[in-house]
């Protein structure tokens, strides 16, 4: 130790002390994952231990030295019956445990809060319901299930957070789920673990877990004052989904309200539930999703608005539980710049041709 | 080397051995003419398997992408000129068959014979690589090949098109019309793979052609023959796959 | 040990015999146009051999930067490239072919008693085939890389880079086309030329191992060919085939890609095994242990690794029971891996041990890839999947079973046949320690990797959060000791050639076809047809037959 200089030494003696082994445990599922990883780490010291200790011991007792002459031995049907089915049994452990927690992480309970992420190189952009928009950063509060419908603008990402032993893909062309309910005030990372170009490396960020209080506060804060379904509204408007889908008798499409979580018939006689992926589908690739009774004439909007306004789109279907509010659209309507010039406002909805106006991007 | 729980092959202690041994046809390393056609039968067959394996990545993406898109998949193949795709089978088939003749020519040591049947075989493939030509043509003319001014108007407005017409169909929303890209890109890629395939089966012949001339296969090795016949037949049998897949989407009439 | 089998002629009258496969003819045509296998097999290790050192230089300039937190040493899109070219280089121009076209041609007619491969043309063209995606490869590195990463993930690979991913492709396209071939010629030689009395299970395991893999070969690597063959049209005319705006499916890319690149990695390890059983029987002095399950768990694993391959796929979407399957036939399929090893150690008992350089390395197989199989379980467990998937456990579970696995047991194959194929022995004590170097070089740079992981640091980063640095530096440490282990081989082997000792016919006194000819082997293997009467590692047989040969004088 005389021969390393004290700066040197304080700064190694700091560097190896200080780095971690494992990372914390910030969400309730969080230690379930952690049981079944050291349960692994367990069984496999223990077979290793037992493949090092049979191989050394062998080597040991029947090196040439000690024991010159070979015994050709074929075989035991015993011994292979305990090694296999052994480990077998062992990964059917493995396998059941860790299904049961996978179906938990991306079955998402009935009462979570949803947050939107979209992902595109090379950022992480989230979505609050009350309208606030971050930027790689994500701030959520301790105690309640939170929900993260995923989708990307551009190639696969990965949204992870490993303080929560959570990670989801985000794909483009579909929502992807995942949940979690954090457990621990800090701030934690997250990374895109998925493969996307130039600045994957760069494409992390912050988790920032709140006490329920704090978060309120940073909710109030943080707001940019139109909601997501607010902003829906708006385009609900400004496309003219209230030509047809505006709650009145002999409408051309069907009502709205109270329509996201129930069951419904389509014209091909299969049914669905609406969910958040239907309600996407609907408004890219209606001809696949008309609901029963009603005659395949929705127009594509596929180009004509980005993965955000879908999702603000979404956002106020999901709210949506009264047909007076559909019918208020129509003021907002008139509310909209667009609105004297708007040739978006058909008299009936053609069937050929795409709905070239109205181009709403955000 | 044990020699004494080894029996001696052919006219021994010498490395060389005299021919006269084995036709000149059988490599050295097989130890009998049988061995040598067995084998390499075997590995025409294995190397078939293969084939099947390149082909079903095609095959699979199709079953997906008819399930999701069904109508625009119907609009797609009522675009085909089942015409020429049903001559096209026709004469896929009478080329297997003068190669099947052709085989059995050459089992039977009838050169003349042999070589009728694989220039009747060539020329039946040049018949229909040039169908397809026509075919192929047709579709650009139309604008209905992906990536190059892919055009929607067929689907959107039947009545402007004449084999949709005459198909009766009704037109697309526009989202379902766009997925006939995808019907279109599988049509290209399938058929094209096929294509590149007798392209490759068309060149051999034409260097069996001239080989069978100077009675190359017709003094007892016939295994070439056996095994490009069995090539052949197999891509004729991708074409039986194809064509229903393609052509024949929902056509009742 | 001072304890050895080695048995070697008297060096002061022992020369190379005259006539060999190397002598038999010369000149550079002779070599080009061959159509011996031991010849092919000659070309091929020179070949991988330098692929192999590309690869690893790749690897030394991912290590280099990764010594820092900061992306500093290059830019992101050179990091991007290097890693992506070293994936590729090692996977399809190292791994694939290592053992099955170097070890596997130049034995596997000798150990079936034939004079050849079944298709002795169709052999050299797959070599060929691969010099040309080789030299294709080293064309796309320089003009400017390929940055998809190995997998070519779709829209990145399709719509979003630049770089050459189709002459990329179009290299890979034709290294599978090589591949291909061997083992479809592997398969009709096993099936159609094995000499009189060579039934299945006297067949030595190392022939069971490269079956199997020619199996996966033959049927896998098609899938592969035809979705570069997708992408192609994808990327330059834009069919739209994986693309969510056309109503393509991205994930459909996935399916198929994993189709092929699943059984890819059993391709790579099962000859490895096979030089495994061949190795640790020898030093043995035993018949391996349990040969039938030993023989059917090859087969096994090539059967259940083509059910396997969402497994790749858990976090992206797929469905929840889909993932079901997949994680269950994932565990089958760890099994028979499980029953091999606990087969090899038993294979030691009662035997008569000794510890030349071919078994340290064989030891060190058992131990490394024990950890990289167990993790493999970890992965294959759903639940513990999601938090391990995309980081570094995966890079370090991967490398422990083909760097640690895979590389050890090709490095105890080269070693154990070295003096069949040359003549020659390689030196013993500087090739033990070479393997002891490896091995303590392997574990620190990859065992750090295992624990980056769990802590979430993902792969592919060129930087990473500064608390993450100590872990990387004992990597790069590691591979540092890793590189110098790797190098010594190049020189003593090579060194060998010309100064090793005489090795003689059987200087292992081992079981095996190839052993009872002369060293290095005449061109066509044989002068008389072998008559297998005796089964795989008879070593009674063997004792009978040195008696013979002494009395018989």
């Amino acid at each position: 130790m005389s021969h390393i200089s004290p700066i040197l030494w304080q700064f190694l003696v700091k560097w190896m002390t200080s780095f971690p082994l494992f990372p914390p445990e910030a969400s309730k599922v969080a230690p379930e994952m952690d049981a079944l990883f050291f349960f692994m780490v367990l069984v496999s010291l223990v077979g290793l231990t037992l493949v090092v200790l049979l191989v050394t011991s062998f080597s040991i007792l029947y090196s040439k030295e000690r024991h010159p002459v070979a015994v050709q031995v074929e075989g035991s049907t015993l011994l292979e019956a305990t090694w296999t089915i052994i480990p077998l049994g062992l990964f059917l452990v493995m396998f059941v445990w860790g299904s049961i927690i996978y179906f938990r992480v991306y079955t998402p309970p009935a009462n979570s809060m949803n947050i939107y992420v979209v992902g595109k190189q090379w950022m992480w952009k989230a979505e609050h319901p009350g309208g606030q928009h971050e930027i790689n950063s994500l701030h959520v509060p301790t105690g309640r299930a939170v929900q993260l419908t995923l989708i990307s603008q551009d190639v696969f990402h990965s949204f992870s957070i490993p303080a929560f032993r959570v990670k989801r893909e985000a794909i483009p062309g579909r929502y992807t789920t995942v949940w979690f309910e954090p457990t621990v005030p800090g701030t934690y990372h997250l990374f895109c673990t998925q493969y996307c170009g130039t600045n994957h490396s760069a494409m992390i960020g912050e988790v920032v877990v709140m006490t329920p209080d704090d978060y309120k506060k940073w909710l109030d804060e943080s707001t940019s004052g139109t909601s997501l379904a607010q902003n829906g509204e708006r385009l609900f408007a400004s496309l003219s989904c209230n030509a047809c889908h505006n709650a009145s008798a002999g409408a051309r499409g069907p009502n709205l309200a109270n329509i996201y979580g129930s069951k419904l018939t389509l014209s091909n006689g299969g049914t669905v539930t609406a969910d958040d992926a239907y309600l996407r589908e609907s408004i890219l690739n209606p001809s696949q999703h008309v609901t029963e009774g009603y005659a395949p004439i929705m127009p594509t909007y596929q180009g004509q608005v980005s993965e955000e306004g879908v999702i603000s789109l979404v956002e106020f279907i999901k709210n949506l539980n009264s047909d007076y509010r559909i019918q208020q659209t129509l003021n907002t309507t008139d509310l909209l710049p667009e609105s004297e010039a708007s040739p978006n406002r058909p008299a009936a909805p053609a069937a050929t041709g795409p709905a070239k106006q109205g181009m709403v991007k955000q | 080397m044990s020699d004494s729980t080894a029996i001696a092959h052919g006219a021994a202690e010498t490395p060389g051995h005299v021919h006269g041994e084995h036709p000149p046809y059988q490599r050295h390393h097989f130890e009998t003419v049988e061995q040598q056609a067995d084998a390499t039968n075997f590995a025409m067959w294995l190397f078939l398997l293969t084939e099947i394996m390149f082909f079903g990545g095609l095959f699979t993406a199709y079953l997906i992408y008819r399930n999701w898109y069904y109508p625009a998949f119907v609009a797609g193949s009522h675009q085909l000129n089942i015409f020429w795709g049903t001559a096209n089978t026709a004469v896929l088939i009478s080329s297997s068959f003068t190669m099947a003749m052709g085989v059995w020519c050459a089992e039977t040591r009838r050169k003349g014979g042999l070589v009728l049947c694989l220039v009747l075989t060539f020329i039946l493939g040049l018949v229909f690589l040039g169908i397809k030509t026509i075919e192929y043509s047709e579709k650009i003319e139309k604008h209905h090949v992906p990536g190059f001014h892919y055009s929607l108007q067929s689907f959107l407005n039947p009545d402007s098109d004449p084999e949709a017409k005459a198909a009766g169909d009704k037109p697309l929303p526009l989202d379902m019309a766009r997925h006939t890209e995808v019907y279109f890109s599988l049509y290209f890629a399938m058929t094209g793979m096929h294509a590149l395939h007798m392209i490759i089966g068309i060149s051999i012949l034409g260097f069996m052609i001239f080989r069978a001339q100077a009675g190359a296969y017709t003094t007892g090795h016939v295994t070439f023959v056996e095994n490009f016949g069995l090539y052949w037949h197999f891509v004729d049998i991708i074409w039986i796959f194809l064509f229903p897949l393609l052509y024949l989407i929902s056509r009742h009439q | 040990m001072s304890s050895t089998i080695v048995n070697l002629p008297d060096q002061s009258t022992a020369r190379i015999p005259k006539v060999n496969f190397i002598t038999k003819e010369n000149g550079l045509l002779s070599w080009l146009l061959t159509g011996d296998h031991k010849r092919i097999a000659t070309l091929y290790l020179i070949s991988i051999t330098f692929f192999f050192f590309i690869g690893g230089a790749l690897a030394g300039l991912i290590r280099l930067e990764l010594l820092t937190p900061q992306a500093d040493l290059m830019a992101t899109d050179t990091y991007n490239k290097v890693f992506t070219m070293h994936g590729i280089i090692m996977i399809f121009f190292f791994l694939v072919p290592s053992v099955p076209a170097t070890l596997g041609n130049f034995l596997m007619p000798m150990m079936i008693g034939a004079k050849d491969l079944a298709l002795p043309k169709i052999n050299l063209l797959s070599w060929y085939l691969y010099i040309a995606a080789g030299i294709l490869a080293i064309y796309t590195m320089a003009t400017g890389g390929v940055d998809t990463g190995w997998t070519f993930t779709t829209p990145l690979s399709t719509h979003y880079v630049n770089t050459n991913v189709l002459t990329t492709g179009l290299a890979v396209f034709i290294a599978g086309f090589s591949s291909i071939f061997t083992g479809l010629n592997f398969i009709v030689t096993i099936h159609k030329m094995r000499c009189p009395g060579m039934t299945w299970f006297r067949l030595p395991l190392f022939v069971w191992s490269n079956y199997a893999a020619s199996l996966l070969m033959v049927l896998g690597t098609p899938v592969l060919a035809i979705t570069i063959v997708l992408i192609a049209l994808e990327r330059t005319i834009g069919i739209g085939v994986f693309d969510p705006a056309k109503g393509g499916d991205p994930i459909l890319f996935q399916h198929l890609f994993w189709f092929y690149s699943h059984p890819a990695v059993y391709i790579m390890i099962l000859p490895g095994m096979g030089v495994i059983s061949e190795t640790i029987s020898t030093f043995s002095r035993k018949r391996v242990f349990g040969y039938t399950a030993v023989a059917f768990s090859s087969v096994a694993i090539a059967i259940f690794g083509f059910f396997v391959w969402a497994h790749h796929m858990f976090i992206m979407g797929i469905s929840n029971y889909a993932v079901l399957v997949f994680s269950l036939l994932t565990m089958l399929v760890a099994v028979p891996s499980a029953i091999k090893i606990f087969n090899w150690a038993f294979t030691l008992y009662k035997g008569s041990i000794t510890f030349e350089t071919p078994m340290l390395y064989t030891f060190g197989f058992m131990g490394l890839f024990t950890i990289g199989g167990m993790t493999g379980v970890f992965l294959g467990s759903t639940g513990t999947d999601i938090h391990l998937t995309e980081t570094y456990f995966i890079v370090a579970h991967f490398h422990f079973i083909m760097v640690g696995g895979m590389l050890m047991a090709f490095l105890a194959g080269i070693h154990f046949w070295w003096p069949k194929w040359t003549g020659r022995m390689y030196p013993e004590k500087i090739s033990q320690l070479a393997a002891v170097v490896t091995f303590i070089g392997f574990n620190l740079t990859f065992f750090p990797q295992f624990i980056l992981g769990t802590l979430g640091m993902p792969r592919r980063y060129a930087a990473y959060p500064p608390e993450f640095q100590v872990l990387n530096v004992f990597s790069t440490a590691g591979a540092t000791i890793l590189g110098v282990g790797y190098l010594l081989p190049i020189l003593y082997l090579t060194w060998s050639l010309k100064y090793g000792e005489i090795a003689g016919n059987n200087p292992w006194q081992a079981t095996g076809l190839e052993w009872q000819t002369q060293s290095p082997p005449l061109t066509e293997n044989f002068l008389v047809t072998p008559i297998m009467d005796h089964e795989a590692y008879d070593y009674e047989w063997l004792e009978h037959q040195k008696e013979k040969e002494v009395t018989s004088v």
